[in-house]
């Protein structure tokens, strides 16, 4: 499965490219002030798009609840603390991780419903038998289909191999795990 | 005089004389030959006239590799490539590169790690929020993202937004009431169930290895076991996928330890690009330390703990140049995941808080008392659990992996949907209960504060309602507590990606935030005791219940996984602050106790060796009596893994020693590529072929195979000398002789079963781990 990694490499790298190539959303940094309770004002969060330079309580508390000689008291008590976030890596990552949840899922039903169901058409009942494992497993068949191929042309007949050898392997490590319990308990 | 019967001449097994330049090489494919019958002082030695045997030298899966071997392998090219660097400016570059790949890997490592930590932090995060609502304005945003930008939030409900929509309002179009209340339980068991259901089904049908933790496993690969697949393309996106899918499913698992198996995967992954560490186990070893560093330091914002965490527990060979690739990988994939910034504050971890407040000597009696019970608690845990296992082991309930799962996961949606402690993400709970209650925290667990801080002038406030008392959170923790306790237990070993870490921190973080509320509650009602009269004012908040909830995680980190330096570097950077470091190694120091293993009286070696007197005699070679046929029926008729070379049955001298694979695959090889090799060839080990009739059929040269220079201790050594031999260089197994003729041989595992009948034997003996 060499294109499934190069592609996985590929979409990391270009995670991490465009991470810093992104133009930053203005929309993406905010000062954010929380006031606790003071007197008998209730407490308040203020947020505001301003630099990291104007990030205090006089520029960011809008409009002021209290009078001018109390505003100090009032500020000192107030923190204030300068936020980014870049909401372009969190679009690309969901958007990229849904997609390959949707591909494996995809693979995944294809693999468990739709081959052995076309392999029993194309090649009738009679080849299901020949296999000792559980017909229940879903790459019990893989191997006698592999025999019947036809001449096909070699990238083809190449992928196919790939596929089956893993296929074994996987189904190695899944004697090992969850009927051996030899690994993992 | 006949070399044979000569004592003091050195016997190369045919030849007259040696010549000066040959030097045994151990294990190599490179054979030094001269082509012929007649000896010849022309050797030289990095010729090879043979061809090496393709697959000789690699590793059946599930063996353990043979570490001097590899590391013999790795001289070897090195000296290669250093004797060829002066010839061209090519070559030049070739050393240079073979140099410098180290660096290159370790970097890649960590770049791919870091990558992948923020993807999984935030994909996770995102999952989780999708099991209370969606952001209508941007799907892509989870709860605290999509009220990011609005001003409806208050001081008070610092969550509520309009752009956020429960599933209740988007449904049934209210947002509050009882039909609200049950439409929200229902969509969160649904989403819930439905992501446990994915987890295990992905892992099932593409990469079993993907399941558990991967901590173990990776430890037993690194100190020489192979097994094949852990560390595979496949393993790796899987892990990465179910490990979000399982976070977000509500399961009381953590995400900490599979990353260290996602960053070990990306190091074996980037390490085949490199011929230097794809050929050479021992390398690639090298490699997988550093990437494990790098997956601790991005589990928890700790790079210099991540490199503590690889050195005590996960390496088993760590020369001072791992330490720094270790660390260089550590710091590229924290710098990857803090430009990432997942969290949206420029923190690595979610529960990361400064403290610099103060601690009081009378606190260390509850600290003491939260060790102890972190203590009990990893005792505990540790028996439930794998009397668990055991019962999924050998029962037909551990047939339905799947079934088993969704079972988990409902019972933990169903139970934690009620109270708000155990609805939230684990990690955001952590942080809360890390953070001390101040004038600007509002959440439920500081309502009660309000009642306390009566005397305050300023949040004197007759027109606000008195809060909640005390009573209504601490139920609620304890609830939690014991919630998290059960589950934790049943969720440990499920087939999906799971981690301890978080649970462990979580438990002892409530444990120590409810210690902490008492002791205050204490403080304040009973301000006139003798403790507290000392060190507390009237008014004053002395106590800190955060601390004792980050003394409490740790407790309980430390009763249930076996760290220690690192366990304390790991808190040490989520706090930030060395004030408090002193209670927490000293929390730490009483729940380990070190010492020394006393033998009191001495073993030998050909006491532990096999044969023992009863056993059959020892399988062993002669270097050219066998025939192919013997060879195999040998090696068909015993199981065992290696088999010493000799001289002659009767001078019973040792030649060399010969893996059962490696002759496997030689005879395979001669099999199919040279003519005339028939089942009664004759074998040889020797350097020529030993003299045969005319008519015999061509024999099989099988000395390229063959190890020249295996370990040997005497049968009177002692026992603490050949563990110390066998600890140190990593061996397999070392042969025993008596007057230099093979007397036995000691395995690995005899070793570990000599050390074990100490323990039970020798009542004195007192051994810690």
């Amino acid at each position: 499965m060499k294109s499934v990694f190069l592609l996985e490499a590929f979409s990391v790298a270009c995670f991490v490219l465009l991470n810093q190539v992104t133009a930053k959303n203005s929309e993406d940094i905010r000062c954010k002030c929380i006031c606790p309770p003071y007197r008998d004002i209730e407490g308040q969060i203020y947020k505001q798009n301003v630099s990291l330079k104007d990030c205090n309580c006089l520029h960011v508390v809008e409009p002021m609840p209290v009078d001018g000689k109390d505003v100090e008291a009032y500020c000192l008590r107030c923190e204030c603390k300068f936020e980014e976030r870049s909401s372009a890596t969190i679009k690309v990552t969901i958007i990229m991780y849904l997609s390959i949840l949707g591909l494996l899922l995809l693979y995944m039903v294809y693999l468990t419903l739709l081959e052995p169901m076309l392999k029993r058409r194309l090649f009738g009942h009679s080849q299901l038998i020949q296999s000792d494992d559980d017909v229940g497993q879903p790459f019990a068949n893989a191997h006698n289909v592999l025999s019947h191929s036809h001449s096909r042309p070699n990238m083809l007949n190449k992928v196919e191999h790939a596929q089956q050898r893993w296929r074994r392997q996987v189904q190695e490590q899944r004697k090992s795990v969850f009927d051996r319990h030899v690994v993992l308990s | 005089m006949d070399p044979a019967a000569d004592p003091y001449l050195p016997y190369d097994g045919g030849g007259d004389t040696i010549p000066l330049q040959e030097i045994p090489k151990r294990g190599s494919n490179y054979v030094m030959t001269n082509g012929g019958g007649a000896p010849s002082t022309t050797t030289h030695l990095l010729d090879f006239l043979e061809e090496p045997i393709p697959g000789v030298g690699t590793y059946d899966d599930f063996h353990t590799i043979d570490w001097v071997r590899e590391k013999c392998k790795d001289r070897e090219r090195h000296r290669k490539i250093n004797s060829k660097k002066k010839e061209s400016a090519w070559e030049f570059t070739k050393s240079l590169y073979d140099a410098w790949s180290g660096w290159l890997v370790v970097t890649l490592t960590g770049l791919a790690s870091g990558a992948l930590a923020g993807l999984i932090d935030i994909a996770a995060d995102w999952l989780n929020d999708l099991k209370e609502g969606v952001c209508l304005s941007a799907m892509w945003f989870n709860h605290e993202q999509c009220c990011w930008t609005s001003n409806e939030t208050t001081f008070a409900e610092r969550d509520k937004c309009p752009q956020w929509k429960s599933w209740a309002e988007l449904i049934l179009g209210q947002a509050e009431g009882p039909g609200s209340y049950i439409m929200n339980y229902f969509m969160y068991i649904y989403w819930a169930l439905s992501f446990a259901f994915l987890a295990v089904c992905l892992v099932k049908v593409f990469a079993p290895y993907a399941c558990g933790s991967g901590i173990p496993e990776i430890k037993t690969i690194l100190s020489g076991f192979i097994i094949r697949g852990y560390l595979g393309k496949w393993t790796l996106m899987i892990k990465t996928v179910t490990l979000v899918l399982a976070v977000a499913s509500g399961l009381s698992l953590g995400k900490e330890g599979p990353l260290v198996h996602v960053a070990c995967c990306c190091g074996n992954i980037f390490s085949y690009l490199f011929p230097k560490y794809s050929k050479n186990e021992a390398k690639k070893r090298e490699v997988l330390s550093a990437a494990s560093a790098a997956g601790v330091s991005v589990a928890f914002g700790a790079p210099i703990g991540g490199v503590l965490f690889s050195l005590e527990e996960v390496s088993y060979y760590f020369p001072l140049k791992t330490l720094w690739r270790s660390f260089f990988a550590a710091l590229v994939a924290a710098f990857v995941l803090r430009s990432i910034n997942p969290f949206g504050n420029s923190r690595l971890v979610l529960f990361y808080v400064e403290y610099h407040t103060p601690w009081y000597l009378f606190e260390l009696i509850p600290f003491i008392l939260l060790g102890v019970f972190g203590g009990l608690w990893g005792a505990f845990f540790i028996r439930a659990n794998i009397a668990w296992c055991r019962r999924r082991k050998s029962t037909r309930f551990g047939k339905y992996p799947v079934l088993e799962v969704i079972l988990v996961a409902a019972v933990t949606a169903v139970v934690a949907f009620p109270n708000p402690y155990t609805r939230q993400n684990t990690s955001e709970l952590i942080k809360e209960l890390f953070t001390d209650c101040g004038p600007l925290e509002s959440s439920q667990l500081c309502q009660y504060r309000s009642q306390m801080n009566g005397s305050k002038a300023f949040t004197d406030n007759p027109n606000r309602p008195a809060g909640p008392d005390v009573y209504a959170p601490m139920w609620q923790l304890c609830l939690a507590l014991v919630f998290k306790i059960i589950m934790t237990i049943f969720t440990f070993g499920l087939k999906v990606p799971s981690g301890l870490f978080i649970p462990s921190m979580a438990i002892g973080a409530i444990a120590g935030r409810i210690v902490g509320i008492a002791v205050e509650q204490l403080a304040y009602y009973h301000h006139d005791w003798f403790v507290f009269r000392e060190w507390c004012e009237v008014g004053a908040d002395c106590i800190t219940p955060g601390l004792y909830a980050m003394v409490g995680a740790a407790a309980c980190l430390g009763g249930v996984t076996p760290m220690t330096v690192s366990l304390v570097g790991i808190v040490f950077e989520l706090t930030g602050g060395p004030e408090d470091i002193v209670p927490l190694m000293g929390r730490v120091m009483t729940s380990k106790w070190v010492a020394t293993k006393e033998f009191t009286h001495v073993t030998l070696a050909r006491e532990v060796m096999r044969p023992r007197r009863s056993d059959p005699p020892l399988a062993v070679l002669t270097q050219d009596d066998l025939t192919v046929d013997e060879l195999q029926s040998t090696i068909n008729e015993t199981s065992y893994n290696g088999f010493p070379v000799i001289v002659s049955k009767e001078s019973q001298r040792l030649v060399g020693f010969a893996l059962r694979r490696d002759i496997t695959i030689a005879i395979e090889n001669a099999r199919r590529k040279q003519e005339g090799i028939m089942l009664n060839s004759r074998v040889y080990f020797t350097q020529h072929a030993p003299t045969l009739p005319a008519d015999s059929p061509r024999p099989l040269k099988l000395r390229s195979i063959l190890d020249m220079s295996p370990f040997t201790v005497t049968d009177h050594t002692p026992m603490e000398i050949v563990v110390d031999i066998f600890r140190k260089m990593g061996l397999r197994q070392c042969l025993v002789t008596h007057n230099g003729r093979l007397l036995g041989i000691i395995t690995k595992k005899d070793i570990l079963r000599h050390m074990a009948q100490m323990a039970n034997l020798d009542p004195e003996s007192i051994m810690f781990n």
